[in-house]
């Protein structure tokens, strides 16, 4: 078998002792005998990929240097536009549209020498849990089929867990990134809002939405983040700063760090989940670093919050599927009555209650009651944040408040849905990094996932003390 | 602020969101958009006067380009995935004449 991590198959494939093709070739397998069961992908592109890693298997032997991701098997999201390929965000609406232009993130990574296998599965436009929400159909958790993978970036981090690709890359707007990561056992990153190009990402909440990376180990999300972060002309909300150096940190330890334990955090953490936290809290003092209380009152909040911002966003960003430019279109005989037939007809449910809600949310007579109030509260939760982070390098919470849960357990409840988020979506609501570790095992004997949050561009000291974590679940 | 969303305001959402409902749909969306407002009444008892809002979480303000001549988008390839259009342009149905 070919190696797990990135960072071995690239060694292997620049130094021409593993072939692109073979690394290809075994993931390919892996996706045929098992994609029928977990629907990881809306598309697989292995005429294309196999293109890629002959031409990677040429170029080496030819002796070019072929970067950091050299015949790296990568798993896009299916809300990363890719030029020439299908992309439909698991929405009817954008069924068979090919984007005119490639994500810059896309772009890095083709650069880096990567291998796209496919197209992954989420919730319609991002906006779910589970990836149940799909046009397309759900995906399942490949550790227990009858469960949900998380979402939305459900796809992307089935991948993953299934090995049919070594990384994936998802979009994370309230935890869509961590929470899966979480439910399927694996590393994922929501970076600081502005580390990474948005280009080419479809919007969801253009204030909340960010580009990371599903991987096995820590190391290989660090190599991830430095060949996706840095500045981006073609993204104006792209921070001005080189790509993140992260690989250097990882050896560098936790003694002396401090690590913050909220103590008024939200309760409705499973017991499974919570025992997990303390471990993980137990394994860093351990090795030297201290454990710090502090206070988000604020945290609490967050959730109402997201709730307002993000459908408001949502509902401002999805008025361009209007059946003009991309997509389907129902034909009617005035241009509003086809929007208004082709937007019933394309979008699926949740999207449609999260336009409404959103809409709502920013009408006449009651944007200050509700969006307005909204903002002020996300200024609370950064005020809050900022007190903490005085105190503490990184936080500690559970990433999720419980392990993987059942297709269709959920039922047509959207708010029990949306509890699933209560850890992840403060973070995404003042732009901070936060990544979720796979840490042992909680209920049923499946994988508890704890978050490392930090401030603005704490990159840095996350991983150290992912790398901590990483090694202690050994 | 305990508002009671009602099946008109409901409907009224709905046409200025352009998305046609059937009886059942704005039935079904009253209820479930009840729920959701009664759920963030948690933030009513907030004490938010002199808060300032927060928009966004990095402030990066007047952020230029320089003013040189770029490639743009191919417009046969942008034009091919509209689901019409005629003389290089999106072709709609008609905008005049209508009742919005």
């Amino acid at each position: 078998m070919t190696p797990r991590t990135a960072v071995d198959t690239a060694a292997g494939v620049r130094s021409g002792s593993l072939r692109a093709a073979d690394v290809l070739e075994e993931h390919l397998a892996r996706v045929a005998s098992r994609e029928a069961e977990i629907h990881a992908f809306n598309l697989v592109t292995q005429d294309a990929a196999r293109a890629r890693a002959a031409d990677i298997d040429r170029r080496v032997a030819a002796g070019e240097d072929l970067g950091p991701l050299a015949g790296v098997t990568i798993a896009l999201k299916d809300n990363l536009c890719t030029r020439g390929v299908p992309t439909t965000c698991s929405s009817r609406i954008l069924e068979g549209w090919k984007p005119p232009y490639d994500a810059s993130v896309v772009e890095r990574l083709a650069a880096a020498g990567a291998v796209f296998v496919g197209k992954t599965n989420l919730d319609e436009f991002a906006m779910g849990s589970s990836t149940e929400n799909s046009a397309f159909g759900p995906t399942r958790n490949p550790l227990d089929t009858s469960r949900v993978p998380g979402g939305s970036s459900g796809g992307s981090a089935a991948a993953v867990a299934a090995d049919f690709a070594t990384v994936a890359i998802g979009s994370d707007t309230g935890g869509s990134i961590r929470q899966p990561a979480a439910l399927c056992g694996v590393v994922g990153v929501k970076p600081t809002y502005g580390a990474v190009s948005r280009y080419g990402l479809i919007a969801f909440a253009s204030s909340l939405d960010q580009i990371g990376p599903f991987t096995h180990t820590v190391e290989d999300a660090a190599l991830l983040m430095e060949v996706i972060s840095g500045h981006d002309a073609r993204d104006s909300t792209s921070i001005p700063q080189p790509a993140m150096q992260l690989r250097q940190e990882l050896g560098k330890g936790v003694e002396g760090l401090r690590i913050g334990r909220i103590t008024d955090l939200p309760a409705g953490a499973d017991p499974g989940i919570m025992a997990r936290l303390d471990a993980a809290f137990a394994a860093l003092e351990a090795q030297g670093a201290s454990i710090v209380d502090v206070q988000v009152p604020a945290f609490t909040y967050g959730l109402t919050a997201y709730y307002l911002v993000a459908p408001a966003e949502a509902s401002s960003n999805l008025a361009r599927y209007d059946g003009v430019r991309f997509g389907m279109r129902v034909e009617a005989p005035d241009t509003n009555a086809m929007y208004s037939a082709t937007r019933a007809a394309g979008f699926g449910d949740e999207v449609k209650r999260r336009i409404m809600i959103g809409t709502y949310a920013l009408s006449a007579g009651y944007f200050d009651a509700y969006y307005g109030k909204a903002l002020k509260i996300r200024r609370l939760i950064a005020n809050d944040f900022a007190a903490a982070y005085a105190k503490a390098d990184v936080l500690l919470t559970p990433t999720s408040p419980t392990v993987a849960f059942e297709l269709g357990s959920k039922g047509d409840n959207p708010l029990a849905m949306y509890l699933c988020d209560t850890y992840t979506i403060p973070t995404n609501l003042v732009g901070h990094p936060a990544m979720s570790v796979p840490f042992g095992t909680a209920e049923l004997g499946l994988p508890a996932g704890v978050q490392i949050m930090a401030p603005t561009l704490g990159e840095p000291v996350m991983f150290r003390v992912a790398a901590a974590l990483e090694e202690a679940a050994k | 602020m305990s508002v009671h969303i009602t099946r008109a305001d409901v409907a009224k959402v709905a046409k200025l969101a352009r998305l046609n409902m059937s009886e059942a749909d704005l039935d079904r969306y009253t209820e479930q958009l009840a729920k959701m407002l009664d759920h963030f009444e948690d933030i009513d008892a907030l004490d938010l006067s002199g808060v300032e809002p927060m928009s966004q979480p990095f402030p990066l303000v007047n952020v230029m380009r320089p003013d040189v001549e770029q490639p743009t988008l191919d417009r046969d390839e942008v034009l091919a995935m509209a689901p019409a259009a005629e003389q290089h342009r999106f072709r709609v149905p008609p905008i005049l004449g209508i009742d919005l």
